[in-house]
């Protein structure tokens, strides 16, 4: 009997059962941001213990940082203190820290790959539930609590239990306008919110295999929104090409034989699987929420559900969600206003996903009244669309082009809705006051249907406002 | 020395609910900190408290619930962000149990690793313990990690939770950074023969 691919990585990275049963998993690459970590290195401080393999652990900024104006000290002192204490910490520990204006600083699940950290075969933890996001590359990479993030700093393991594995299929072709955002938005509203628990996801089939790498990060990305901690994709040849040359991919005679070694991690053909789903991607359509969990999903066509067509138990959450987003049952999602949009994210805020939506912005206005915030990945990412002119697409429509961070996906910067503002968003969560007010009002989906909401000033179908496949 | 976590008694806070995401637990702005010191005061903050602070009906403002140590919650508590910060709230407003339907996975491991014990019961029992909770907030109820069960009133429902964890908690082993350490040189095998990226430009 064949193995998967995460079994196949687990076995290599236990290094030994616990007492209580759970494994002692080896971790090859952790990366950490500012708001996780200082509790850490606290704790490691009061155990009078030390980094134990500098090597293998890589820092950035991206939750606090402001995308408006980076002076320092930043105008909110709290921030302020974590970026300092990220500085000091990962000085005294010799930890890479890719900082402000170093030219790499971005959203830790977009540097990641960027510079070749994230490989197929590794072990990736991070405190960060989007971490799964690095299972593009057949990773198995999976966010952390703060003692973990301790357990890893001293001893690069963490103690883990084995989760089972679902296959999910993607067959097909997409369509045009439909993007992995819609896909993972159509899988976790068939699967639901905890459909995952207990299980890692592994995307396959012929519409993810065509794939780009960054749209299988943001499929992946989301996989802790469908309850499942894990999600990757068997490497390939995609894989390879989107990885080499990058900064911290071996070169040369180095590069074959990772690619010999990257290879076979792969799933056998014979894997047996604890379960397998199967979707059909024409059946992918431009998908939006209309809720208060990711789950709570139609296509952009459909109507937000009536309570009776809803299974029972999904009727108190359905309830909840209309009240808080003052929708009515049977309504079309099409039309319903929008005051601010928002691109950005570890789920969309790549190069590829901004050079998208810049070919069909050229040429539209944000409509009058719309707020509109493109927050690009990471430096990287910024300085590129800045050379192929697509920033200037942005700006010349009216969007805000801001500096990389986290920024309004969860608002821990000074970038937030007010009041009951609602937001089309290309991020993760639709989560009650996820946007920084607590009444704020979250949309999620593709960034070129956020890019049509803010020309139409309401929610949209993107292929419609840009003619999207007419051309 | 861990404790060891073997049978916790108390009264229980019906928090009713499903899916509760850890950002309704522990909202963002309150992780601006180094520490976690001061959390328990903000749990559940945007639903206790309107924009201008004044508390909201709330199971966990209502006095009849004061002082109690044990959080009654329904499905899929605690999805969403990876925030260690949202168990340390819930531990550090004074609870030492979370009863439930179901946990997402990384609430589960963190609440876990701080000596938070979450345990399941089916549905049924579940809705039965709401409903006395609900109709007596005096009620003493019983999570006993040894037998694996939940006693409250006449009543004793079986407790459903991850063996590994159960044997953590009841043997104090909940904490593992001392057993972890103890790996010493097979860490260093690990390290030598597992690869790690290299800056090669």
């Amino acid at each position: 009997m064949g193995k998967t691919l995460y079994e196949k990585v687990w076995e290599a990275h236990e290094v030994r059962k616990l007492r209580s049963g759970q494994s002692q998993l080896f971790i090859d690459l952790h990366l950490l941001h500012e708001v996780t970590s200082p509790q850490a290195f606290g704790m490691l401080k009061d155990l009078g213990l030390r980094v134990r393999y500098p090597h293998r652990t890589f820092a950035t900024v991206d939750h606090i940082v402001p995308t408006h104006d980076r002076t320092e000290p930043f105008q909110d002192p709290l921030a302020q203190s974590m970026l300092e204490a990220l500085r000091a910490n990962t000085k005294e520990h010799g930890i890479t820290f890719f900082d402000l204006g170093s030219g790499n600083q971005g959203i830790v699940h977009v540097i990641g790959p960027q510079l070749g950290l994230t490989q197929p075969g590794m072990t990736i933890a991070c405190g960060d539930s989007h971490t799964s996001t690095h299972g593009a590359f057949g990773a198995v990479a999976f966010g952390i609590g703060t003692s973990q993030v301790r357990d890893v700093l001293a001893t690069q393991t963490l103690a883990a239990q084995k989760l089972k594995v679902r296959r999910i299929n993607v067959e097909g072709r997409l369509a045009p306008g439909v993007y992995a955002k819609d896909v993972i938005l159509h899988i976790i509203r068939h699967l639901g919110v905890k459909g995952g628990l207990g299980y890692a996801y592994e995307y396959g089939g012929s519409a993810v295999e065509a794939m780009d790498m960054e749209s299988r990060m943001t499929l992946c990305n989301m996989s802790i929104e469908g309850g499942a901690r894990i999600g990757y994709v068997n490497p390939d040849e995609t894989t390879f090409q989107y990885l080499e040359g990058r900064p911290y991919v071996p070169k040369g005679s180095e590069w074959e034989e990772a690619k010999r070694r990257w290879l076979a991690w792969r799933s056998d053909p014979d894997a047996s699987y604890d379960d397998v789903v199967t979707f059909r991607a024409e059946e992918i359509a431009p998908t939006v929420t209309w809720g208060i969990t990711p789950g709570q999903a139609i296509p952009i066509d459909g109507r937000i559900p009536l309570l009776e067509e809803l299974p029972e138990e999904e009727r108190p959450v359905a309830e909840e969600a209309l009240a808080y987003m003052g929708f009515s049952p049977g309504q079309p999602i099409k039309g319903v206003p929008v005051q601010v949009a928002f691109i950005g994210s570890c789920t969309n805020a790549r190069l590829s996903d901004l050079r998208e939506v810049a070919r069909y912005l050229k040429g539209h206005k944000v409509k009058k009244g719309v707020r509109a915030l493109v927050v690009p990945g990471s430096e990287w990412v910024a300085r590129k669309a800045e050379e192929e002119g697509i920033a200037e697409v942005f700006r010349e429509a009216g969007f805000e082009w801001r500096m990389p961070g986290c920024s309004m996906c969860l608002a821990m910067n000074p970038d937030r809705l007010e009041g009951d503002e609602l937001c089309a968003s290309s991020s993760n969560r639709n989560y009650k006051g996820r946007m920084g007010s607590p009444r704020g009002r979250t949309v999620l989906m593709s960034p070129l249907m956020v890019a049509a909401a803010a020309v139409a000033g309401e929610i949209a179908d993107a292929r419609e406002v840009f003619g999207v496949g007419a051309r | 020395m861990l404790e060891k976590f073997t049978v916790i008694r108390g009264r229980a806070v019906p928090l009713r609910g499903e899916d509760i995401d850890t950002d309704r637990i522990i909202p963002a702005r309150f992780m601006k900190a180094l520490t976690f010191e001061g959390l328990g005061q903000y749990l559940f903050y945007d639903e206790r408290f309107d924009e201008k602070g004044n508390p909201k009906p709330h199971p966990l403002n209502d006095p009849r619930y004061r002082g109690a140590t044990i959080l009654l919650v329904e499905s899929g508590f605690g999805s969403g962000s990876s925030r260690e910060h949202a168990p340390q709230a819930i531990k550090r407003a004074g609870f030492k149990a979370i009863i439930g339907e179901s946990f997402a996975e990384i609430f589960f491991g963190n609440a876990t690793a701080i000596g938070l014990p979450c345990v399941s019961l089916s549905p049924e029992d579940l809705g039965v313990l709401f409903r006395m909770v609900e109709e007596n907030p005096e009620l003493e109820v019983e999570v006993d990690l040894v037998n694996q069960e939940v006693r409250f009133g006449d009543r004793t429902a079986p407790l459903f939770i991850r063996e590994e964890a159960r044997e953590a908690l009841v043997e104090g082993l909940w904490d593992p950074i001392g057993e972890l350490l103890e790996a010493g040189e097979l860490l260093d095998q690990f390290d030598r023969k597992l690869p790690y990226p290299r800056r090669t430009e």
